[in-house]
């Protein structure tokens, strides 16, 4: 480019794409879990499983397809995302196969549906198709403020979502949750996808109301608090996600609504005055939630002491969640700090649901401390990528949209990791691409699609000046 | 927007770092807590995932394990002649947890002990399954069972103890029960355990070490050994000063006695026919402290470990004349383990030497390597060597010419000693009496063999026919005859 002879503005300068290191790392990112698979084989089996080959190319392939198209599509996105979460899919493959290749898994589920189907292989399908929506999302999202123009639509889309499960034939109770619902052989958890088009929902309202809820507002007891028209439609999108969520004893999806939601008014109007009073409704909600719904009385009691509400439960409900929560804490205890080594642990003994909500329990106890830190950083690294790309995004769109995005993912790490761990109450949520789960595979998947094409954008340099016209005709006249 | 965006970034990390700092709390710092938490099956899980080791009598196993098919605890214990062996193995229940020598040396059974480290690390390189050691008895097959099936379906127990090395040869206690009945944790396994728990006749109650009785009469060996000892005689067939109906020391009672011709009957006459008086009478002689030294010598109040843990017999310290007096023959406070009077039989059959008695022989590793081998040791020196060889004359006498001719085994070259007991006890002695015989076989090389047999109650005995010679010297008889023939 001859930018040289433009003397009237700075040239675009060849910011560095980083497309090889992305490349290296998804290396790293794909044979770490091959080896892992490998260890799982020989501990358990005493021999290479047979499946190696193919799990290494498949998951070799998927890397590459998405490599490629962030090559083409995306040259400038951030080089951390796509390895990141390569890593995790990849992992977490690996920890549902070794789960189902546990006799005593095998054996409940055969106690209670005279049948089992291992898990593993619709959970590799499903990361196929997280895959292919990650690339559809690059191809089809060219730009991402193209996504402000559907503000309101996204609101409505996003009821929509929460609300199927409620319908009637459609909605399907698994184990006292109404989040799921059922089309054909497939179960969607659509609470999953709300996420996405919520928070694109939340940034496009946002960033047009801004400065109306920081600067039009009245002073009530030290607190600005805004004007009800601009306030209003969001706090009635918010509360009903929140009611119907209640309804549907979806707690931690509720929780986590709520902490983005709160997060992004906040970075949208920087009034520190709505993180108080987010603080405040969230105490109130919580008491008002922990002292009705019996569930939530039962998982309080298993937090606060595991081992102790074993004796004393009051009813099945509750001694299930005291013994599924002590059964994790042994879990993790038994880790140590290097673990058992992949296959060789029990965390099978926390029963139904040791691959998806409590899959953290079992890189506890295969992999230790030190298994877990590390995952807990794989983690906080996407977050971590994801707040610098919401900095450098150059739109307050993008910007918003991105630290939704992520701060719903840390929000998400928290409540799962923090409840499996006893931190805090256990809500139910999933580990992002850890768990054995399609919905919450493909909704991440696109998740870290959205976040890479806002960091393309973000990152993408300056495109050159048009050539000016008056340069080629102004000429020094010399004396 | 970037101000509140570094402050949520900061916010994210420490939700973050949260998690870290739990972390390390739950893996690092309470680790071992929840380890070693009672709720956590992974031990239990553990003990029973690979092939547990075995115990072995006479080079072949008496234990088994097999694979369950369980999806937690794979292997599951079993038997071979579950009830004769009962009180010498104990049990490992994958309900219940394991005693006796399962639990003793469940380290080497379970392959987990540090001695076997090698071997587990050999065993990961060459990719073998994790493997327990073997437990090498000392115990003899044959007088085992003659001495399980002589006690049949009475109520007693059986040792058998090498005098010249302190082997326990068998042990034996009825009724039994098959620890196999209960080694799995399924219903079946739990309705097995819970009827041995109420069972009134206590069958896991190893009788033969873990049960004191009066010893009665058989106890008058050891007042004999004290009386020879201390110089109270020292002729053993000169008669002794002893009034036929001696009375007893502070008291106005007179001991009487169940046989004819005591009054003044030598020390030989009087352990052949059981007299009450002159023993009452040796034991007032010798005193109480000298008296208790003599069964401290022979093992008395102090428990055994063979490894496994006996209870201490009793001979009471703080008796006064009277309580002394009647110590002396087996009655008032002497309380004693069939191991006890075992040891004392084998202390005189081996001309003095009390060998520490035991019955773990060799620990081997899986690929029988030896780990360890118990050396036979010298626990006490009771009496002296000529005494020992006097009492041992008296013995044989009880068996020839007194009331332990059932014992004898007419076998050339093979001298038989023995003493009957019939002890009474209960509330005025009202209930029915324990039958008790002792005794040692002997042949030119020394002694192989000393039994204790106790026969606590026996349906369908009348009680004027309960006596130790009558139901506990064949069963002696038997147990001895195993052990010569066994060894050729």
């Amino acid at each position: 480019m001859s930018v040289v002879t433009n003397t009237t503005t700075i040239g675009a300068i060849e910011a560095p794409s980083r497309r090889n290191t992305e490349l290296a790392l998804l290396a790293f990112a794909v044979v770490i879990p091959v080896f892992a698979y490998l260890n799982v084989g020989l501990a358990m089996d005493g021999k290479v499983p047979a499946g190696m080959l193919g799990y290494g190319l498949g998951l070799a392939l998927l890397a590459g397809v998405a490599h490629l198209v962030v090559r083409k599509w995306a040259p400038y996105s951030d080089p951390l995302l796509l390895p990141l979460a390569t890593l995790l899919n990849g992992m977490g493959l690996v920890l549902i196969w070794r789960l189902d290749q546990s006799p005593r898994l095998i054996a409940t589920s055969m106690r209670l549906y005279k049948s089992f189907s291992p898990d593993a292989p619709s959970q590799m399908m499903y990361s196929a198709i997280g895959i292919a929506m990650f690339v559809g999302v690059l191809l089809l999202l060219k730009d991402h403020r193209v996504l402000q123009r559907y503000t309101y639509i996204s609101m409505v889309v996003s009821l929509i979502l929460l609300l199927l499960p409620l319908v009637p034939g459609l909605g399907a109770d698994v184990f006292g949750a109404k989040i799921w619902i059922r089309i054909g052989g497939f179960s969607i958890q659509p609470g999953e996808f709300a996420k996405l088009v919520l928070a694109v929902f939340f940034s496009g309202y946002l960033m047009v109301k801004r400065d109306a809820l920081a600067l039009a507002s009245r002073r009530f007891m030290g607190l600005y608090l805004p004007r009800g028209r601009d306030l209003g439609p969001i706090i009635t999108i918010w509360a009903v996600s929140l009611l119907i969520l209640v309804f549907e004893n979806d707690l931690g999806t509720s929780l986590l609504f709520f902490g983005m939601f709160v997060i992004m008014l906040y970075v949208a109007t920087e009034r520190t005055s709505w993180i108080v009073m987010g603080l405040l409704m969230a105490v109130a909600g919580a008491a008002v939630v922990g002292s009705t719904a019996s569930h939530v009385k039962s998982r309080v009691a298993a937090w606060l002491d595991p081992f102790g509400c074993l004796e004393t439960a009051t009813d099945q409900n509750m001694l299930n969640a005291c013994d599924q929560m002590s059964q994790v804490l042994m879990s993790f205890g038994s880790g140590g700090i290097l673990g058992t080594g992949l296959g060789q642990g029990n965390s099978d003994l926390i029963q139904f649901a040791a691959n998806s909500d409590f899959i953290f329990a079992t890189v506890g106890e295969e992999l230790g401390l030190a298994g877990v830190m590390v995952f807990l950083l794989l983690y906080g690294l996407i977050v971590e990528r994801g707040i610098r790309t919401s900095l450098a995004a150059r739109d307050p769109f993008g910007k918003l949209l991105a630290m939704g995005l992520s701060g719903a993912f840390a929000l998400q790490i928290f409540v799962v990791a923090g409840g499996v761990m006893g931190l805090i109450p256990l809500t139910g949520m999933t580990m992002p691409f850890l768990a054995y789960g399609g919905s919450s595979v493909i909704a991440n998947w696109a998740l870290i699609g959205i976040l890479i094409r806002i960091s393309d954008t973000a990152r993408r340099p300056a495109p050159a000046p048009a050539p000016s016209p008056d340069a080629e005709m102004t000429q020094v006249v010399r004396p | 927007m970037n101000k509140p965006l570094r402050r949520v970034a900061i916010f994210c990390g420490l939700l973050i770092l949260a998690l870290l700092v739990r972390d390390n709390w739950l893996q690092f710092v309470r680790a071992d807590e929840l380890n070693a938490h009672p709720k956590n099956r992974r031990v239990q899980i553990e003990r029973y995932a690979n092939e547990r080791g075995n115990i072995i009598v006479d080079g072949k196993p008496i234990t088994g394990s097999v694979d369950s098919g369980d999806e937690f605890y794979k292997f599951k214990r079993t038997y071979t002649d579950g009830p004769m062996w009962a009180p010498v193995t104990g049990y490992a229940s994958q309900a219940y947890d394991a005693n006796q020598i399962e639990k003793i040396e469940d380290g080497i059974l379970t392959g987990n002990d540090d001695r076997l480290f090698f071997d587990r690390t050999l065993a990961m390189f060459t990719g073998d399954k994790k493997k327990g050691g073997d437990v090498v008895t000392t115990l003899n097959g044959a007088a085992q069972k003659a001495a399980f099936e002589g006690l049949g379906n009475k109520t007693g127990a059986v040792v058998a103890i090498d005098p010249k090395t302190g082997k326990i040869l068998a042990m034996a206690s009825t009724p039994s029960y098959d620890p196999s009945s209960f080694a799995g944790y399924s219903g079946k396994d739990e309705k097995a355990w819970v009827a041995l728990e109420k069972d009134k006749s206590k069958p896991k109650l190893n009788r033969a070490i873990r049960e004191i009785y009066p010893p009665g009469s058989v106890f008058k060996v050891v007042t004999a050994a004290a009386a020879l000892e201390n110089g109270k005689v020292t002729d053993i067939d000169a008669k002794t000063d002893t009034p036929e109906g001696w009375k007893i020391p502070l008291s106005n009672k007179e001991m009487i006695n169940h046989a004819k011709g005591c009054a003044n009957a030598s020390l030989k006459r009087a352990l052949d026919i059981s007299c009450n008086s002159v023993f009452a009478k040796l034991g007032d002689d010798v005193g109480r402290d000298k008296m208790v030294e003599m069964a401290e010598k022979f093992g008395f109040n102090a428990e055994q470990f063979t490894p496994v843990r006996s209870s201490a017999s009793v001979y009471d310290k703080q008796a006064d004349r009277g309580g002394n007096a009647l110590s002396s023959i087996g009655q008032f406070n002497t309380a004693t383990t069939p191991l006890q009077m075992a040891m004392v039989t084998a202390a005189i059959a081996n001309d003095g030497k009390l060998m520490k008695p035991y019955m773990i022989d060799e620990l081997r590793a899986p690929n029988v390597d030896l780990l360890k081998k118990t050396e036979p040791e010298e626990m006490s020196r009771p009496v002296s060597q000529e005494n020992a060889q006097l009492l041992q004359q008296m013995m044989e006498s009880v068996v020839t010419n007194g009331t332990g001719g059932n014992a004898d085994l007419n076998m050339d070259g093979v001298k038989v000693g023995g003493k009957t007991g019939t002890a009474q006890h209960g509330d005025k002695n009202a209930k029915r009496p324990y039958a008790w015989f002792i005794s040692y076989a002997k042949t030119a090389e020394g002694s192989p063999v000393a039994v204790a047999v106790i026969v606590e109650d026996s349906a369908g005995t009348s009680r004027e026919d309960i006596s130790g010679g009558g139901l506990a010297a064949p069963i002696a008889r038997d147990v001895m005859k195993a052990v010569l023939k066994s060894r050729g």
